[in-house]
């Protein structure tokens, strides 16, 4: 699908997440957060482990969450989501999305044994990634899912990051797992839609969901929606599916405009040459390109 | 109905029993054969529960974890690395007050590598805030691994049941299973006071400000501390079952003795051959065995060491830069006393070194021919 076209599907009004969290202005991950549940109704169960999601639903005994919350450990999220899944099954209890819900960091990097193995036995759960592309709650350091040439606490100005961002949605489609998707927050419906049709599938579903980070991004609070759509439209952030390994398909191609334009609204890219920028911009057409093909 | 099973063997029956309904762990020597035989009846439907086969022991600790707090009876077992890998969430489970069992079968810690019996892998475990039972034969394994889900479900904190590697889980002894109908009148089906439930939504372990945190740590050891009550009432309960009762500290031919030689899991069974041997010399010895190491059994010991001129504890662990933990331990209970015995604190047996009668003996020894000891750590067997 490519350009702006109607997506089918309406945004369900029920709220399973209440006021008074503590997220920043802006922030990517509750939008997220509100719109998974919105998609997945009462019957979810959420496995949150440390991250921004954990600290920002609110101090004990405050709880902004409608739906069984469980924190756990920061390594932890697809194991403990495992278990939930297990202890359920065990009592008999059916018809309930285990959502295990974690960041870039629980996701990319600490959490990776974790949710390959879980992903590798095709464990029934339902597991997003909320990518915002460093370490936030600890105040913005690098993940490997920081791209090439960003700025964050622990690759400074002077010495940006100097590696590609991990292709995640390639290694969760290297376990042949039923269902892989990326999708932003700028596109709800999109959004919505793939989580509604994940979970319908038994087994391990990965969704990565694009959610901006005004502060660890340097970005006013207002546009976090905008630069989610321009991320889209750049293709820097393509929003896809994966069935089973191999079955790849664009959800939505609105695009395209130049990288340019999504970088130059952030803080975090401000130190970038433009022959830097040039090299973004090749990657990214390189990158597309593979995507288009894995398509045909 | 009698059986001639290994420790590892009788772990598996004691977990059918007990009708665990998740099962979460990962094989590592000398506890695999645990995991392949629940596997095995896992497989072949004779153990109605759901096998979790995790990629690591953390993975394994998480999955029970979550598993609990879905309201089912856990399970895990492990030794050594795979207990101390597990450290971080040995805590959370405490914290999250779920009532997991787990079966530590006792290895030393690398490096260097070794696989071999000692006690510092779970001692380690020190303050997690488990419940920890050592035992001394097969039987007790199982009857341990029963009552310690009936505590646990009881007080919400869970409970680690250790046996000695190979000297206990590659042995054959004659164990007693009870009949299951019995096992279920004594252990029901589990009821959690609170679950992970979509029509009752509730936000667990979440962050924590200090306003709130020290009150649940205090809860916790009020627990720890009323602990001790329920375990005496599970295993008097277990006896008018099932005939064979336990106690937190375990005793043996005390009456009279001046000197007392303390340890825990199989070496107490050697001890007890030495004290025959003494007795029958003429010594008036007695032997004592830690069973029960948390929640201490602090009044046992007041009350039966009070009186002894000569205390010896063979600790199978070293805490380096001070001594023996089982040492430590008892040292500390009889502080308060008015009437305190010499004690001398003996190190023995690490990395899966035999306890014999002879290193026992050497012990008794030491402590007939000196007032005090010469040194706070006395080396057993020691190659110097």
């Amino acid at each position: 699908m490519v350009g702006y076209q109607k997506i089918e599907g309406r945004i369900p009004e029920q709220e399973w997440l209440s006021c008074g969290h503590l997220a920043c202005p802006g922030c990517g991950e509750k939008l997220a957060m509100r719109l998974a549940l919105k998609a997945l109704g009462k019957r979810t169960i959420l496995v949150v482990p440390a991250g921004c999601s954990a600290v920002v639903d609110g101090m004990f005994p405050h709880s902004s969450s409608m739906v069984p919350f469980l924190h756990t450990a920061f390594e932890t999220t697809a194991s403990a989501a495992v278990g939930v899944r297990a202890g359920l099954d065990v009592r008999g209890v059916d018809n309930v999305t285990v959502l295990a819900w974690g960041g870039d960091g629980a996701t990319f990097d600490i959490g990776l044994q974790a949710l390959s193995a879980a992903a590798e036995r095709n464990e029934n759960i339902l597991y997003v990634c909320y990518d915002n592309e460093a370490y936030m709650n600890t105040g913005i350091q690098r993940s490997s899912a920081t791209p090439w040439g960003a700025w964050t606490g622990t690759t400074p100005y002077d010495h940006p990051k100097d590696r590609p961002k991990k292709d995640m949605m390639a290694i969760m489609a290297a376990h042949k797992i039923p269902y892989a998707a990326s999708a932003s927050v700028a596109f709800p419906e999109d959004y919505v839609n793939k989580l509604k049709k994940a979970k319908a599938i038994f087994g391990t579903r990965y969704v990565q969901v694009f959610s901006p980070c005004p502060s660890g991004w340097k970005t006013p609070s207002d546009i976090s929606v905008k630069v989610a759509r321009l991320a889209v439209e750049s293709r820097i952030y393509p929003l896809y599916e994966i069935e089973y390994g191999k079955r790849y398909t664009i959800t939505l191609d609105p695009g395209p405009i130049a990288v340019k334009e999504y970088l130059k609204l952030q803080g975090r890219f401000r130190h970038l040459t433009q022959a830097e920028i040039d090299q973004i911009q090749h990657n990214v057409d390189e990158t597309w390109e593979e995507l288009l093909e894995k398509v045909r | 109905m009698k059986k001639i099973l290994t420790g590892n063997y009788t772990v598996s029956q004691a977990v059918k029993l007990s009708r665990v309904e998740v099962i979460a762990a990962y094989p590592i020597t000398p506890q695999t054969s645990v995991v392949e035989k629940l596997s095995e009846w896992n497989a072949s439907g004779e153990l109605k529960a759901r096998f979790i086969k995790v990629e690591s022991e953390h993975s394994a600790m998480a999955s029970c974890i979550g598993a609990s707090a879905a309201g089912a009876r856990v399970f895990t077992a492990t030794s050594a690395q795979g207990l101390a890998l597990m450290h971080e969430l040995l805590h959370w489970t405490v914290g999250a007050r779920l009532p997991i069992v787990l079966v530590n079968v006792n290895r030393a810690m690398a490096a260097p590598w070794t696989v071999w019996c000692d006690h510092n892998d779970s001692l380690a475990q020190r303050d997690t805030g488990w419940l920890q039972f050592y035992c001394e034969s097969n039987q007790e394994v199982l009857d341990s691994v029963i009552q310690a889900y009936r505590i646990s479900e009881e007080i919400q904190l869970p409970s680690m049941i250790m046996m000695d590697g190979f000297f206990l889980s590659h042995t054959s002894e004659p164990v007693d299973i009870p009949d299951q109908k019995d096992v279920d009148t004594y252990l029901p089906r589990r009821e959690a006071p609170y679950t992970l439930d979509v029509d009752d939504p509730h936000t667990f372990y979440g962050g924590t400000v200090p306003q709130y945190y020290a009150e649940m740590r205090y809860k916790i050891q009020k627990t720890m501390e009323e602990a001790r009550g329920v375990v005496n009432k599970a295993a008097l309960e277990f006896k008018e079952t099932f005939g064979r009762s336990y106690n937190p500290l375990e005793f043996y031919r005390i009456e009279d003795a001046g000197t007392l030689i303390v340890s825990s899991g199989t070496m107490a069974g050697t001890a007890r051959c030495v004290v025959d041997e003494l007795r029958d010399e003429g010594y008036s010895v007695g032997a004592a065995r830690i069973r029960i190491f948390r929640p201490f059994p602090v009044e046992e010991i007041r009350q039966a060491f009070g009186g002894v001129h000569k205390v010896g504890v063979i600790d199978r662990n070293i805490s380096f830069g001070q001594t023996g933990i089982i040492f430590q331990e008892i040292k500390s209970v009889l502080y308060t006393e008015k009437e305190r015995p010499l004690l001398f604190g003996f190190i023995a047996g690490l990395g899966g070194r035999d306890v014999t009668m002879a290193t026992i003996r050497r012990a008794f020894e030491y402590m007939n021919t000196h007032d005090e000891p010469e040194e706070p750590v006395l080396w057993l067997d020691i190659k110097r």
